[in-house]
């Protein structure tokens, strides 16, 4: 049997609001699905979602928040084929090279999962201060985080861009690969039976271009990756309209999706918040 | 009320020797503009001219981003981290040894009270230079990786409000770092960072390693959309910033911006009430308002807000308005002409939209640009009063109920440098700062400022952080 792939907005799978589909076909060329072509809507839709998640998702303990990660991992093992198959029609792979691929997708989830809790110790500091007061910096959340996905690696990379921005308690629209989309709903499926509570991520399928521009401009988005925009001209246009309300935005770059991630992505979505108390008796 | 009258007790001015008129600081020479024309500064307490200051073109700040380039490839870069901690530190002693000078020159340039300049700014310009020049020769341990590397050159522009403060916190990382500098002081307080320009030269700093360009935005906008520029730092308003993070946007430039604010300054029912009002005026009347950080808008738990409202009148009629130099001063002047008129368009609004305006009695002199300390009663969240950063003595006072209410309150602004927090309850102090949607909290202290203390907003009041090894990080490569 054939299966719809749909939006994932607010833990529910809606078509978009548009009614708008396109035709994913696998690396040869033959086709593989109709997949949902999210529109401007729907991408508001996303962002309230997302941000309607934020204050519970953000106020967890970060134990509880890894845990939830690792239950990412532990469901994704068990659609390990399901994965493979999406990621080596999507990307041309052997079924052999999909499986490792989907074995590092899996990997990278269990080691950001381990970030949750080590974030604030290893990014946040005592401040020895000259005068008689207590002053530390906690990391925290930036808020609600939009993400375009890498445009080749449909999997690992997106696991790479979204993982390290809601373990640390943000939420995530993610708009997918525009050709590899497949992989990107199957892991919204995951989310939805993972204790990952709606909205913490949303994943439109469709076009960066075409979406891009309503998140970078969205007033109620603090933070965008541009990872997934390939043309230089456009990822400018976007950090431009990101300045609006001053987002942290972060720019496309040559990504190695194999290598060591290191924290950077990590603390791309942080705030420091410092705080001062007075000492005495 | 009957008080004390104090006699006035003036610092002298005669510690400084003000030259009428200074060139662009590039490559360790002061030199000529060559496509700019000269602008005057003056004392905004008394309207007296200071000196007349060059104003950098666009050429003048390719100058000085070609020599910061080649001090650092030649020498700066080059160097180990322990040959630059040492410079650092030399620097630091200089500043503490010239402190005085110093202070009354802020003052001077600035408005601010002596008492501020003499106490607050330039000690903390000497710790800052001190702190980051102990992690020079450390940059492996600073938390990005083995091998740490600077940008390159960094391009500084840096408000009004603490001129030598804010140029301790650009400057002092970005060379521990092993940066270059290129800095441009506000067009209104140029001269402290023309001292330092000297200062430099006392220290034998190797020349194009801080180089000083004098001027207003369009000498700002020169230096920020530079080529050459490899790191951006700015302090200043959320306006600017913005423009600057477009200017940036599609090139190679790390940036670092930190920008308004328009802090809550919440007290509870149970908060020590002396020290609360203290803290209260601290908070909004320390340096004029003219803080990113000032908590201008006051929310008091209704419970108790008659008993705060008529103790912080009384407090503020004791206030002194005048003469930066005079050590009783408490409030000094307003910047500049054109900060008065703002300060002055956005109080009529608050009057217009129906708050109500109170100020004490006092005696403003007939010279320079003054405002009372004033507070805003009857404010509601939807005042341009309460959104707007008026970065001056003007409090807008809110009421809440609950903690709730207070963190709804507290958060529903665009900006998100700092907080304050009035207390006894320490679950509530720790619960609050949690909810807090800000860069800096303070819990029953306000406006309090260290080199090891990381400082810098959420939302649109900027990125990054000034401060500690956090503010070192901004300088690194990572």
């Amino acid at each position: 049997m054939r299966k719809t792939y749909k939006l994932y907005i607010g833990g529910a799978f809606p078509r978009s609001e548009s009614g708008r589909s396109y035709v994913v076909s696998n690396a040869k060329g033959k086709f593989l699905a109709n997949a949902s072509q999210a529109s401007r809507k729907d991408a508001r839709d996303a962002v309230v979602a997302a941000r309607k998640a934020f204050t519970g998702w953000h106020g967890r303990t970060a134990y509880n928040r890894g845990q939830v990660l690792y239950r990412i991992a532990e469901v994704m093992e068990g659609r390990h084929q399901q994965f493979s198959a999406e990621v080596s029609a999507s990307e041309g792979l052997s079924i052999s090279k999909a499986r490792a691929v989907v074995d590092e997708s899996i990997d990278r989830w269990v080691w950001y999962a381990g970030w949750a809790d080590k974030l604030a110790q290893v990014v946040g500091s005592s401040n020895p201060v000259a005068g008689p007061y207590f002053d530390f910096s906690l990391p925290e959340a930036t808020g609600v985080v939009a993400v375009l996905a890498p445009q080749d690696s449909s999997l690992l990379g997106l696991t790479s861009v979204i993982a390290p921005a809601i373990v640390s308690g943000n939420t995530v629209v993610a708009v997918s690969s525009f050709e590899r989309p497949l992989p990107a709903i199957t892991l919204g499926e995951v989310m939805a039976t993972s204790d990952v509570p709606g909205g913490v991520v949303n994943i439109l399928t469709g076009s960066a271009s075409e979406v891009g521009p309503w998140l970078a401009s969205h007033m109620d988005v603090n933070a965008i990756d541009l990872c997934g925009i390939v043309d230089p001209e456009e990822a400018t246009e976007l950090e431009i309209a990101a300045a609006d309300n001053l987002k942290r935005v972060r720019r496309p770059a040559e990504e190695d999706w194999s290598a060591d991630q290191g924290m950077s992505r990590l603390t791309q979505y942080l705030e420091l918040k410092t705080v001062w108390h007075p000492i005495g008796v | 009320m009957s008080r004390f009258e104090y006699a006035p007790a003036p610092e002298s001015r005669a510690i400084v020797d003000i030259k009428s008129s200074y060139g662009l600081f590039i490559n360790g020479q002061f030199t000529d503009a060559t496509d700019g024309k000269p602008f005057k500064t003056v004392s905004p307490a008394s309207e007296e001219v200071l000196a007349e200051v060059s104003e950098a073109g666009p050429a003048d700040v390719d100058k000085a981003v070609r020599a910061a380039r080649k001090a650092f490839e030649k020498v700066w870069g080059p160097m180990s981290g322990k040959d630059r901690a040492k410079y650092l530190f030399r620097i630091a002693r200089l500043i503490q040894e010239r402190s005085r000078e110093l202070a009354v020159l802020e003052s001077l340039d600035n408005g601010k009270p002596i008492r501020e300049s003499r106490d607050v700014d330039i000690p903390l310009v000497a710790a800052h230079f001190f702190y980051y020049a102990g992690w020079a020769d450390k940059l492996e341990y600073a938390g990005v990786g083995d091998d740490p590397q600077p940008w390159g050159v960094a391009g500084q522009v840096i408000p009004w409000n603490f001129p030598m403060l804010m140029l301790a916190w650009k400057i002092a990382p970005a060379l521990a770092a092993g940066n270059t500098v290129v800095l441009k002081p506000a067009e209104t307080t140029p001269l402290t960072a023309l001292a330092f320009a000297e200062i430099c030269q006392q220290a034998d700093l190797p020349p194009g390693v801080v180089n000083i360009v004098t001027g207003a935005g369009r000498t700002g906008q020169a230096l920020v959309e530079h080529e050459g520029v490899d790191k951006v730092a700015f302090t200043g308003s959320t306006e600017v910033g913005r423009a600057i993070a477009k200017s940036v946007a599609g090139t190679h430039k790390a940036v670092t911006l930190e920008l308004g604010g328009k802090a809550a300054n919440i007290v509870f029912e149970d908060a020590p009430i002396d020290q609360t009002i203290e803290g209260i005026v601290n908070g909004i009347f320390f340096n004029q308002g003219h803080v990113c950080c000032a908590g201008s808008r006051l929310l008091v738990q209704e419970s108790v807000y008659d008993e705060v409202l008529a103790r912080l009148k009384r407090r503020m009629g004791t206030l002194r308005v005048g003469d930066p130099l005079d050590k009783n001063t408490d409030i000094g002047a307003i910047n500049s002409a054109a900060q008065l008129a703002k300060i002055r368009e956005l109080s009529q609004i608050g009057e217009d939209e129906g708050a109500e305006r109170w100020s004490p009695e006092c005696e403003l002199p007939a010279h320079g640009y003054w405002f009372p300390p004033t507070v805003f009663t009857g404010v509601s969240q939807a005042h341009r009063i309460a959104r707007e950063e008026i970065f001056g003595p003007v409090l807008s006072v809110l009421t809440f109920r609950t903690p709730q209410e207070a963190v709804e309150k507290a958060n529903n602004t665009p900006f998100g440098l700092s907080a304050g927090i009035w207390t006894d309850k320490g679950s509530r102090i720790l619960w609050m700062a949690n909810q807090l949607r800000a860069g800096v909290v303070w819990a029953n202290t306000f406006n309090r400022f260290d080199p090891t203390s990381p400082f810098g907003g959420y939302k649109e009041s900027g990125y990054g952080r000034e401060g500690g090894r956090h503010g070192l990080e901004a300088y690194l490569a990572h």
